[in-house]
């Protein structure tokens, strides 16, 4: 098999001047155009801009001052992230069109660091969602099934990595939305822990939950993404100012070792219970005794309260998108309503016209959660669920290094299989979202097929801040398996 | 207690105070704040609440904040956090305010002031950050405009107990806080710019058959002169007591009522009230982390806390022997304040210190459309003309003279430029000192030195008697005309002697030689 570049082969290729930039550039958009069609994973392609940026990379690699860790690396950005290139449309009618004044600090550092971004990939609206069928540009399909789901709410950004159109995209992660789609895919999806990356610019859902992650084909690409976007961001008021470790180095120290003795890995019994598809069960069951070969303490915890996290996520979540969404009201930007009226007929026309069912739904559950007789009952009595969730996963997380589980209870489900069922796909990020209620680095790495021949995840759970501690134990169980290493043949197509 | 109509009324008025901060940015970005600047300028992704972007709370309105709660005696929060209060209104961009709902930074303070004969008490229940909105403009027909310059910019909420008890009362007590505010360098609180505004909480107990009949409660929105506030509530105190003569409404739950206040026909006036109850949905802000003042910070800040107006009055009115009706306009600029202190503290004549600052000094800087502190003058210049009238060595005219020379010579170093304005009572520039430019050096290159000879008098005035016959024929002849005549030789004798002549002894000669002639 033709194994496409990583981001660190092309990075490096790039400022050796073993691969050209804009050649580079110009493969990354003609396979774009082949398969696209198909996929629908990219909303938009900013081939100027791209090629412009790649011509820059090339201009700096032969005056010998290319050092940009991502030099050359063709980067996607989920449509939420906010970019002056072209437009940022967060899936959404609402904001068909909406050209940003201003570009996102993760987008700004990914460019310095000499990544070439070609376009915004396809998600659900305002990233509400866990298949990419919410959207007001139509579904994205996954490359594995075409007639299946990529996962959601990043679902456009893992199947541009997936079907190999880019090595690297750029996904957003309020309940699970990297690691679910990247599970879908077969590709390591990485959600830091809340407060590594700056927000700025990311269209908030939730902003409480919201993180900015990676979605590569290998940890180690991971690892070189998050270096380049992680650090505090003096327009991020909860992007901490803890240090960046060097995540490359811990990858590659790890990818050296055959072993994972002293790694102690917890297995949380809620996260293997009712409403686990067997073949995915029995697909980390085998990562975990692979692991357990290898030298790792398998342990036994119990997470107290995640079996309330489903109701405790969509009480804050819905709560904090109703608010976040109240400043699309067709005045000043994004959709207007043509039939004018009053003021308040033009905004609520505006509102009426530019939201999708979905979204409508969350901002109703969320204005009533937050009404005044209703607060203590949900908003404050979902906080102090929180808390709890987060205490469960401290103690479980004294007791080891990582957790693992389950990504997904299931693999990718049919297009148009629950989208008449909200709760039904509210439930699909049952493993994930509990993670985002206590704030914790988590990644979904592939360990597996099913018998329909469609990816299975492995998540991996680690403390408040130890990317480090996650990255390694992901890369340890990639060096044994070459899971991430299958491409589908949608790319052929 | 009031009697209106026959009936012992009393009433009750809480106050709400909404104070610009003066800060150089707004309260979540680094946009300049900006007052009559052209309509969205002065802008941001942050303060026009688009897609992505995110507040960050400005460390230095955070400090005014607690550094006003101090001053009004207030508990300063450890822990205080900010909250989304949500309405939709095309001036607020983000469709909720940022404010603080159950923690405020400050609260459970007071502000004592002299009214009348008392020491008035009036509790501070809180005083939080929050953020003003834009302007919607309405002189295009058909459109509303939207100036979203003013959006995001600091706001001081300050809320007080319902412990004002009359119009009079709550003007002063107004007065008071716009006096403090500005006096602190909290706010600029120029209220022609919007940047202090009163809402006045309204109603009375009227005592009759033996009970207690509270009416429904008031809110006048948006006052913005110290006149308005207390017509307003001056207005809704008659009008309250006739309402319930007319229909017996008492207060319940329920029917607080928004009025507002027409300026031109000096009433209040009902405003529309939405049909649903305002619920603002308040929830904490996930954008923003919790505000914890650093302890050690808050006790800098207190211990740094500068003698207050009112305590401050009362020390200049014995120090320095102003009247009471005259020590505001020096204590009110705190520059000038601290100017006339620093003066004061070379050994002088401080009430000629003082007097000198009501006059001469005050008009100078008026010329110049600054303060006493922004001419430039080094502290110890006046007190230096101060002594030297005392020790009669200058006179009073003279002693302005000098001052004026003084100013003058400063111009010219300043080239006009780079004073503060007359309303800004914070700011004081760098003295400029130069030995030849002290009082007693220019008292002597302008020859104003007082002449104490007295034969150098008798000799002026002895000129003046001759160049002044009729005057001097009018005072003898008649005794009611001779306190005139005495004046206008004295303002003869001084003008001959250039300035120089001490009046004192000009003035005995001159009532000599009267008496003389009178003989």
């Amino acid at each position: 098999m033709n194994t496409p570049p990583t981001v660190l082969d092309l990075a490096a290729a790039t400022r050796a001047g073993s691969a050209s930039a804009p050649e580079t550039c110009a493969a990354t958009l003609a396979a774009i155009q082949g398969a696209d069609p198909r996929l629908n994973a990219f909303r938009e392609v900013h081939a100027d801009a791209a090629i412009t940026t790649a011509r820059n990379v090339d201009r700096d690699v032969v005056a010998g001052t290319a050092s940009g860790p991502l030099a050359g690396v063709p980067i996607a950005l989920k449509d939420n992230i906010v970019t002056r290139v072209g437009t940022t449309s967060a899936g959404s009618r609402m904001l068909a069109g909406y050209r940003s004044p201003y570009d996102a600090t993760a987008a700004t550092r990914l460019a310095e660091a000499g990544a070439i971004l070609v376009g915004k990939t396809n998600c659900d609206e305002f990233a509400m969602g866990s298949s990419t069928e919410n959207c007001a540009f139509g579904p994205t399909r996954n490359p594995w099934d075409l007639e299946r789901v990529p996962g959601g709410s990043s679902g456009g950004a893992a199947v541009a990595v997936a079907a190999r159109l880019v090595p690297a995209s750029l996904g957003s992660d309020t309940g699970g939305s990297i690691r679910q789609p990247a599970s879908f895919c077969g590709v390591v999806g990485l959600k830091p822990t809340y407060g590594r990356v700056s927000r700025y610019g990311l269209i908030a859902f939730g902003s409480s939950l919201d993180q900015i992650g990676p979605i590569t084909t290998t940890v180690a690409d991971a690892a070189a993404v998050l270096q380049v976007i992680a650090g505090h961001d003096p327009a991020d008021a909860t992007c901490v100012r803890e240090p960046v470790p060097d995540f490359s180095a811990a990858v590659a120290e790890a990818a050296g070792e055959d072993h994972a003795r002293g790694l102690r890995i917890g297995v949380p019994a809620e996260y293997f219970a009712e409403g686990l598809d067997p073949e995915v069960e029995a697909a980390v069951r085998s990562a975990l005794a692979l692991y357990a070969e290898h030298g790792a303490e398998l342990v036994p915890v119990t997470l107290p309260h995640v079996d309330k996290a489903v109701a405790a996520y969509y009480v804050i979540a819905t709560a904090e998108c109703s608010s976040n969404l109240a400043r699309f009201d067709g005045v000043r930007f994004g959709h207007r309503s043509e039939q004018g009226g009053s003021i308040e007929q033009l905004v609520s026309r505006s509102r009426a016209e530019g939201f999708g069912d979905e979204v409508k739904r969350r901002i109703m559950l969320g204005t009533f959660v937050l009404s005044s007789g209703y607060y203590e009952a949900f908003y404050d009595k979902a906080l102090r669920v929180r808390r709890l969730i987060q205490q469960g996963f401290n103690a479980a997380l004294e007791r080891v290094d990582v957790l693992a589980c389950p990504t997904a209870p299931t693999t990718a489900f049919r297009l148009g299989e629950k989208a008449a069922d909200p709760l039904q796909m509210y439930l699909a990020d049952i493993c994930t979202l509990a993670v985002n209620l206590a704030g914790l680095p988590a990644i979904s790495i592939p360990c597996g097929f099913d018998s329909g021949g469609l990816p299975i995840g492995l998540q991996l759970i680690a403390p408040l801040f130890d990317e480090v501690g996650l990255l390694r134990a992901a890369q340890r169980y990639e060096g044994w398996t070459d899971w991430h290493a299958r491409c589908p043949d949608a790319r052929r197509g | 207690m009031l009697e209106i109509d026959g009936l012992q009324v009393e009433p009750v008025i809480g106050l709400e105070i909404h104070v610009h901060l003066r800060t150089r940015t707004k309260m979540w970005c680094g946009c300049l704040l900006a007052y009559g600047a052209e309509p969205n300028t002065h802008v941001c992704p942050v303060c026009l609440g688009l897609p992505g972007a995110l507040p960050v709370a400005n460390a230095e309105a955070v400090a005014l904040a607690i550094r006003m709660g101090i001053a009004l005696n207030c508990r300063i929060a450890e822990f205080s956090k900010w909250d989304r209060k949500s309405y939709y209104y095309p001036d607020l961009p983000k469709n909720y305010q940022i404010s603080q709902y159950d923690l405020p930074l400050c609260a459970d303070g007071y502000l004592e002031f002299p009214f009348g004969d008392a020491i008035r008490k009036i509790r501070i229940t809180r005083a939080h950050l929050e953020e003003d909105a834009g302007k919607n403009i309405h002189d295009i027909p058909g459109l509303t405009a939207v100036d979203l310059n003013r959006a995001g910019t600091p706001l001081l909420e300050i809320v007080t107990e319902p412990d004002l008890a009359g119009a009079e009362e709550t003007r002063e007590f107004a007065l008071q806080l716009h006096r403090l505010v500005r006096y602190l360098g909290v706010s600029d609180a120029n209220m022609q710019l919007g940047q202090m505004r009163f809402e006045p909480n309204i109603n009375v107990r009227i005592h009759a058959d033996g009970r207690v009949h509270a009416t429904p409660i008031v809110e006048v929105k948006n006052l913005n002169s110290f006149r308005s506030v207390h017509g307003a509530i001056d207005y809704e105190i008659r009008r309250q007591v006739a309402a319930w003569r007319e229909d017996g409404q008492v207060a319940r739950p329920g029917n607080k009522a928004n009025r507002g206040w027409d300026d031109n026909r000096e009433v209040t006036v009902p405003q529309r009230e939405k049909e649903e109850a305002n619920d603002y949905r308040y929830f904490p802000d996930p954008d923003l982390v919790p505000v914890c003042p650093d302890a050690a910070q808050v006790a800098a800040w207190r211990l740094a806390t500068p003698e207050l107006p009112i305590p401050r009055t009362d020390r200049f009115i014995s120090e320095y022997k102003l009247a009471p009706r005259e020590a505001p306009a020096l204590v009110d600029c705190k520059a000038t304040a601290d100017l006339l202190d620093a003066a004061g503290e070379f050994p002088c004549d401080k009430a000629l210190l003082g007097k000198h600052f009501l006059s001469f000094w005050s008009r100078l800087a008026n010329e110049r459309e600054t303060t006493i502190a922004g001419l430039g003058v080094p502290p110890r210049s006046f007190s230096e003309l101060a002594d030297l009238v005392r020790d009669k060595v200058i006179n009073a005219t003279a002693a302005a003279q000098i001052a004026e020379e003084i100013v003058a010579r400063i111009d010219g170093q300043l080239g006009g430029t780079g004073r503060p304005g007359d309303s800004d009572c914070q700011r004081a520039i760098p003295p400029i000192d130069r030995p030849e430019w002290a009082p007693r050096e220019l008292a002597d290159q302008l020859g104003l030195v007082q002449s104490q000879d007295a034969d150098e008098i008798a000799a002026w005035v002895a000129a003046a008697f001759e160049a002044n016959q009729k005057a001097v024929g009018d005072a003898l002849a008649n005794p009611r005309k001779r306190k005139a005549a005495r004046g206008f030789l004295l303002g003869a004798v001084m003008k001959l002697s250039g300035g120089k002549a001490d009046p004192r002894l000009v003035g005995e000669q001159i009532d000599a030689e009267l008496s003389r002639r009178a003989d």
